[in-house]
């Protein structure tokens, strides 16, 4: 942990180039801004691809998305939806049952930008501390969402979700929803490494949940190159993941198999020793 | 938290481990944090209910786009995604940003900014995904988003003698939803006042009414019905409308008692004229000077045997 974690993937520039070594972290960015974008270009310049929101949209008038996690929580609160809804959230769960659930948090989520952010800050500003609740609590408050959904008859957690509050904000206005969003940048920054995205966010263990048999997994093929310099370790969003896959612990396949992997592919940018790679789960080629 | 790891099976619990496995402290650290974590997330949810169910309260001038199912279904029904605010063809419709007082991301409208132009293919329910938007509304006729009340007598112009009519005149539903009616103004003693009169059986609530209301402060707004509905008793009937069901009055024609003092009067008939004071006075006014003799007019004429 001594070499410079606070500027992770100095080694795999220098080797491959700033934009290799950016590669994924790119590509991410422009799905992010891109799927954000289409959402926008409506409002701002009339030119109407995908209207609505995260929650549930129409693209092009023809194609219905909803929430699967909305859904659920719609049908918990004593509701059944039109078959609209029934069958857009059918599609999005199917997409990231066959993709892997965490993609979404990865590629799709706004507050993604957020939390990365902060981690970034965090790692430049050297803060150490951490005071990282379980990273079980995410499950405990899913459970907890369904409860209050039910308790109230309402889509409760929905009144202060920062993933679809920071989505809808964008599009509709933001309101005070900009401090809850500031908020949590704080708690990640200051309070807690990787805090919302990896311990609390109740939406990310929705999908986690939908994603345990994903095709599209991170895996180590050339672990055997590995040098220890903890690089992965300090990109990743969730560095429990990695040891199992790079270091054989428990496991003899390369293939990253935790669901809480959000397969952002940050850690295939800062190897600079083309350890990682974007794979599938079946993909069990390996160095070692 | 994690620190702690490495230190505790090595130093101070060998001779635990081996009598109890239930005494571990893997598993004592294990439950510790299991239940740290459960009671954080419980905490948090709880929290969260509690202020969705204090906040689920719609204000009185925040209205629901037409269709919209009852309040509490509703907030279990809408996604929050805004496709019927991008439909509105008259940007009528917002969705709630938080820190507003409508349910955060909630679509609704009000009256007096903006009111709903009531469109005959209404647009903002096609493409509800949940139905929050009943998709079996199909006359905007129908629509039931709030109900007109004429909330202030005192400006109102139509109740101060004027004839405004504004309100009355803009109403899509003109003399169904809004009726003028014509009263005696006692005031000028001359005039008629035309008072705008509601009908909750037309009114849609689109609050067009509201919004060209003249006066600074509207005198007229749409409210949610059940804050300004009275009910009748189920067992009341009023007799006029069932006289004309029945084609006659059911308990037959209504037994006339004579009025004392009004004896040559037709039943019902109060008017007080001259040919009633003149018997009734009996010593002649200007006999007597006390001016408090003068019998007072009306119904009291101090008659007695």
């Amino acid at each position: 942990m001594s070499r410079a974690v606070s500027r992770p993937g100095q080694d795999a520039i220098a080797r491959k180039g700033w934009l290799a070594a950016h590669k994924w972290l790119l590509l991410r960015r422009c799905s992010q801004l891109g799927i954000l974008a289409l959402f926008l270009v409506g409002p701002w310049f009339g030119i109407w691809i995908v209207k609505g929101n995260l929650s549930s949209s129409l693209t092009l008038d023809v194609l219905p998305l909803t929430d699967p996690f909305v859904l659920v929580q719609m049908l918990v609160a004593g509701f059944v939806p039109a078959a609209t809804a029934l069958v857009g959230a059918l599609i999005v769960a199917l997409f990231y049952v066959l993709l892997g659930g965490r993609v979404f948090c990865a590629w799709v989520c706004p507050v993604n930008m957020i939390t990365d952010a902060a981690a970034w800050a965090r790692r430049r500003c050297g803060i150490k501390s951490s005071r990282a609740p379980d990273a079980r609590t995410r499950y405990w408050l899913l459970l907890g969402v369904f409860i209050a959904a039910a308790a109230t008859g309402t889509l409760a957690w929905e009144w202060i979700n920062p993933v679809s509050l920071a989505h809808r904000g964008l599009i509709f206005g933001m309101g005070t929803g900009l401090w809850v969003l500031v908020a949590l940048f704080l708690f990640d920054f200051l309070v807690t490494s990787r805090g919302w995205c990896g311990h609390v966010c109740p939406m990310g263990a929705f999908y986690r949940l939908l994603g345990k048999a994903a095709l599209l997994r991170v895996a180590a093929p050339a672990r055997a190159a590995c040098d220890d310099c903890m690089d992965c370790f300090a990109v990743c969003p969730e560095p429990h993941v990695i040891r199992p896959a790079l270091k054989k612990e428990g496991q003899e396949s390369p293939v990253i198999s935790s669901a809480d992997c959000t397969t952002c592919g940050r850690c295939v940018d800062v190897c600079g020793k083309q350890v990682f790679r974007l794979t599938h789960r079946f993909d069990q080629r390996s160095s070692s | 938290m994690s620190s702690e790891k490495p230190a505790d099976p090595a130093v101070r619990v060998p001779e635990k481990v081996h009598n109890s496995v239930s005494n571990s402290p893997a598993r004592r650290k294990f439950l510790a944090n299991m239940a740290g974590a459960a009671g954080g997330g419980c905490l948090l949810a709880m929290g969260v209910g509690f202020y969705a169910n204090q906040a689920r309260a719609l204000p009185a001038l925040a209205l629901r786009p037409p269709g919209a199912l009852a309040e509490e279904d509703f907030l279990a029904a809408c996604t929050r995604c805004g496709l019927c605010v991008r439909d509105c063809p008259y940007d009528t419709l917002k969705l709630a940003a938080p820190g507003e007082p409508v349910p955060t991301g909630t679509p609704y409208f009000t009256a007096r900014t903006i009111p709903c132009e009531m469109c005959e293919d209404i647009p903002c329910i096609k493409n509800c995904p949940t139905g929050a938007l009943d998709p079996q509304l199909t006359d905007i006729g129908d629509a039931r988003m709030g109900l007109a009340t004429l909330v202030d007598h005192e400006t109102c112009l139509n109740f101060l003698g004027l004839r405004c009519d504004v309100c009355y005149r803009v109403c899509p539903v003109i003399d169904k939803a809004i009726t003028l009616d014509n009263l005696h103004n006692t005031r000028s003693d001359r005039h008629a006042m035309l008072l705008p009169t509601v009908h909750s059986e037309y009114c849609t609530g689109c609050g067009i009414c509201e919004k060209a209301c003249v006066l600074p402060v509207a005198a007229i707004r749409v409210l949610p019905p059940a804050l300004v509905q009275g009910k009748l008793g189920e067992h009341y009937r009023k007799g006029w409308e069932e006289r004309e069901k029945h084609g006659g009055s059911l308990i037959g024609d209504q037994v006339e008692y004579p009025v004392r003092g009004m004896e040559g009067k037709a039943y019902g008939d109060t008017r007080v004229t001259d040919d009633d004071k003149a018997p009734a006075a009996e010593p002649p006014p200007a006999s007597d000077d006390e001016a408090g003799d003068t019998p007072p007019s009306g119904l009291n004429s101090r008659w007695a045997p």
